[in-house]
């Protein structure tokens, strides 16, 4: 063992000291807000709902109820429902990277196997290629090979650490871009497969901008939940454990490999579902959007937003496609990667957590004016 | 080496050396100047990677910028060897501007979040999105072709079983045999050489021994960027500058690093050799594949290797 080893043992072994399971699952109560009290078991389940919930969940979940009925069509489709979708991947990074502490590059890779999977398996426009399967048989098997390829990822990527991570899934995201450019007995090359539309069910268009806003709306809020209620359940515990330590979770007798595994697997479930809308909303997949860019776009919103939060997922997506949409009014249209890398930078450059760092920022300080307690003190 | 490893090593090297008797007998041309195009790509991906890997060994900072580095060199370079007409002059150049830039962005950005390897990482993120997108607009999405210098082009003729094979090409493996030899030189026989390795192996002994850090810190981004810069110049050549291939070069820089191992020099040439040949022999043999290959070398290598070949424990 060299001195530099002994060095950063004896570091992590101290900063541990701190950090202490307890300590990691009162953080994240902690970052959810007030209204998150660690939920007992003496308490019945309607009142553990009623704590849970609160005024500000009622009147958030009011607004996007009636968001899409005040707005126009264009904004409803193009903004809301693009934002929802492009949250839910970023989503599944922000689980990955804020709660599993590995930031993988490979999300949006495995939203784009969705769509792809989809169109194979179900109906596109290349007839030669897709399998036709009714859309009931289609999406499940597509969810399950996300899920399997997202393992795979995972079991490689697990292999290595921390900024190692990105490496590796950045090259099998490039990797992937690369087999789906080239290959066109199963991919269709450049062109990728077009006319990927929802199905027709209970007789409803799902790609109107209604029907297919609270659809993402649904996938969305499911996802936000589940995300939620895994980083509390004892898995999600566990996970945020090796995040903070992995060497002490694994002397606790955890597997650690096996839990981050795990996450993986779940992140891409989620991304899977989202790669789906996306390919629904956009009616095709093709190499383009699982190209760099995108990869590194999942990551910008995920950042933007601020990844100590599920909630800053969605967040980040609005932002993101609010510049997409409306910056390029302002300058040239060409100019939209300047402009989101700009953005990109200076949240890196000045706010580590993204948009929610800044509002915890704004709040602390101008709580502080107020008075100064011995508890901001400590967040300091 | 465990007993299974050696098996699947042995197992692999026979249906190479398979392959390789079926490919010399079918079509022996086509295996040769395939072997030379792959020694002759592994050269530029070593020159590229060596950079790559030197900066991530010294300050675990996987700068993601580094193929809009390649990319930036090799237009400067084209801007100059169209003014001025010397290839030589555009190749200083080149490496010039590449190192300039990665000195600012290592002065203005990176030190002051030293230790931070995700920030860090993330910020060469951000300045690769910028990068490319400035280069986009200053020259647009046409192809950019530089020219040969005169000495080096067209073919070289009368070579048995090969007949004719590019000059400039050919001087690729020797430019980056050169570069090899140069950094092994630089790493292993100079002062500031010495300095980088001890750097490598810890950094803060060094700090404590009383040598600024920020200085060497600051001379291996450079020598890092401007390697890139120099592929790039070299690559504006052989295979054109348009944007993409700026994703192209990152993406064969991070596969050779994490083949041969972060951080090793001697690993990037082992790693752009593996990869230069599989790409090629991948794209010659079976074209829709070729990637999958490369791919199947990077599980093969995680999977025995999590460190990379020539890797050592962090």
């Amino acid at each position: 063992m060299s001195a530099s080893q002994w060095r950063r043992a004896m570091n992590s072994g101290a900063s541990a000291a701190f950090k202490t399971m307890p300590a990691a699952s009162a953080r994240t109560s902690g970052a959810a807000g007030a209204s998150a009290t660690p939920v007992t078991e003496t308490v019945p389940r309607l009142e553990a709902l009623r704590r849970a919930v609160s005024l500000r969940h009622v009147v958030v979940l009011a607004c996007l109820l009636v968001f899409p009925f005040v707005a126009t069509p264009f904004i409803t489709f193009q903004v809301a429902s693009q934002a929802l979708v492009l949250g839910l991947i970023a989503l599944s990074l922000t689980f990955l990277g804020g709660y599993g502490g590995m930031i993988s590059l490979a999300q949006m890779t495995v939203a784009g196997m969705a769509g792809y999977a989809l169109a194979v398996l179900g109906s596109s426009s290349a007839a030669e290629i897709s399998l036709g399967w009714p859309w009931w048989a289609a999406i499940p098997v597509a969810l399950l090979i996300c899920a399997l390829a997202a393992t795979l990822i995972g079991w490689l990527s697990v292999r290595t650490e921390g900024i190692y991570t990105i490496m590796i899934t950045l090259a099998i995201g490039v990797a992937f871009y690369y087999l789906v450019l080239q290959n066109y007995s199963v991919f269709n090359g450049f062109q990728g497969l077009r006319e990927i539309y929802p199905p027709k069910v209970l007789g409803i268009a799902w790609r109107d901008p209604l029907p297919f806003y609270f659809l993402t709306l649904v996938c969305a809020l499911a996802g936000y939940g589940v995300v939620r209620w895994v980083v509390r359940a004892p898995f999600g515990i566990a996970l945020q454990g090796i995040r903070d330590n992995p060497r002490r979770m694994n002397a606790l007798g955890f597997h650690v490999v096996a839990h981050r595994v795990a996450a993986y697997a779940l992140a891409g479930v989620i991304a899977a579902v989202g790669g789906i809308l996306f390919a629904w909303y956009n009616g095709l997949v093709t190499p383009g959007s699982v190209s760099m860019s995108w990869l590194i776009n999942i990551l910008v919103i995920a950042v933007l937003g601020g990844m100590k939060h599920p909630l800053g997922a969605f967040l980040g997506a609005i932002v993101f496609v609010l510049l997409q949409t409306f910056a390029i009014d302002l300058i040239d249209r060409e100019r939209f990667n300047l402009v989101i890398g700009g953005v990109f930078l200076a949240i890196v450059l000045f706010s580590p957590d993204g948009l929610l760092g800044l509002w915890e920022k704004l709040r602390l300080r101008l709580a502080s004016r107020r008075s100064l307690s011995s508890n901001q003190r400590r967040q300091k | 080496m465990t007993r299974t490893s050696r098996a699947l090593l042995i197992l692999i090297a026979a249906l190479i050396a398979v392959f390789s008797a079926w490919a010399l007998w079918s079509n022996p041309r086509l295996y040769l100047v395939t072997l030379l195009n792959s020694l002759t790509l592994a050269s530029l991906y070593f020159i590229v990677a060596s950079g790559f890997t030197l900066v991530f060994g010294l300050m675990r900072n996987v700068n993601l910028a580094h193929g809009s580095l390649y990319l930036l060199g090799g237009y400067v370079a084209f801007i100059v060897a169209e003014r001025t007409g010397w290839w030589i002059l555009a190749l200083a150049a080149g490496f010039l501007a590449a190192a300039l830039a990665g000195l600012l962005i290592q002065l203005l950005l990176l030190r002051h979040m030293q230790g931070q390897e995700l920030r860090q990482t993330m910020v060469t993120i951000g300045l690769s999105i910028v990068i490319a997108d400035v280069l986009l607009w200053i020259f647009t999405g046409q192809v950019h072709q530089m020219e040969a210098p005169s000495l080096l082009q067209g073919p070289i003729r009368d070579i048995p079983l090969i007949r004719a094979y590019s000059a400039y090409r050919l001087s690729l493996l020797g430019f980056g045999i050169f570069i090899g030899v140069g950094l092994w030189w630089l790493l292993n026989k100079t002062r500031v050489g010495m300095t980088i390795r001890a750097g490598v192996d810890d950094r803060g002994m060094l700090a404590a021994s009383g040598v600024n850090v920020d200085r060497v810190f600051a001379i291996t981004f450079m020598l890092g960027a401007g390697l890139a810069g120099l592929g790039g110049v070299i690559g504006a050549v052989e295979l054109s500058m348009v944007p993409g291939e700026d994703t192209r070069l990152l993406l064969a820089s991070l596969i050779v690093v994490i083949v041969g191992g972060m951080g090793s020099v001697v690993g990037a040439a082992i790693g752009s050799a593996i990869l230069g040949l599989a790409e090629t022999y991948g794209l010659a043999y079976a074209p829709t594949y070729s990637v999958v290959f490369t791919f199947l070398i990077l599980i093969g290598v995680l999977a025995f290797r999590p460190r990379g070949i020539m890797g050592r424990p962090a």
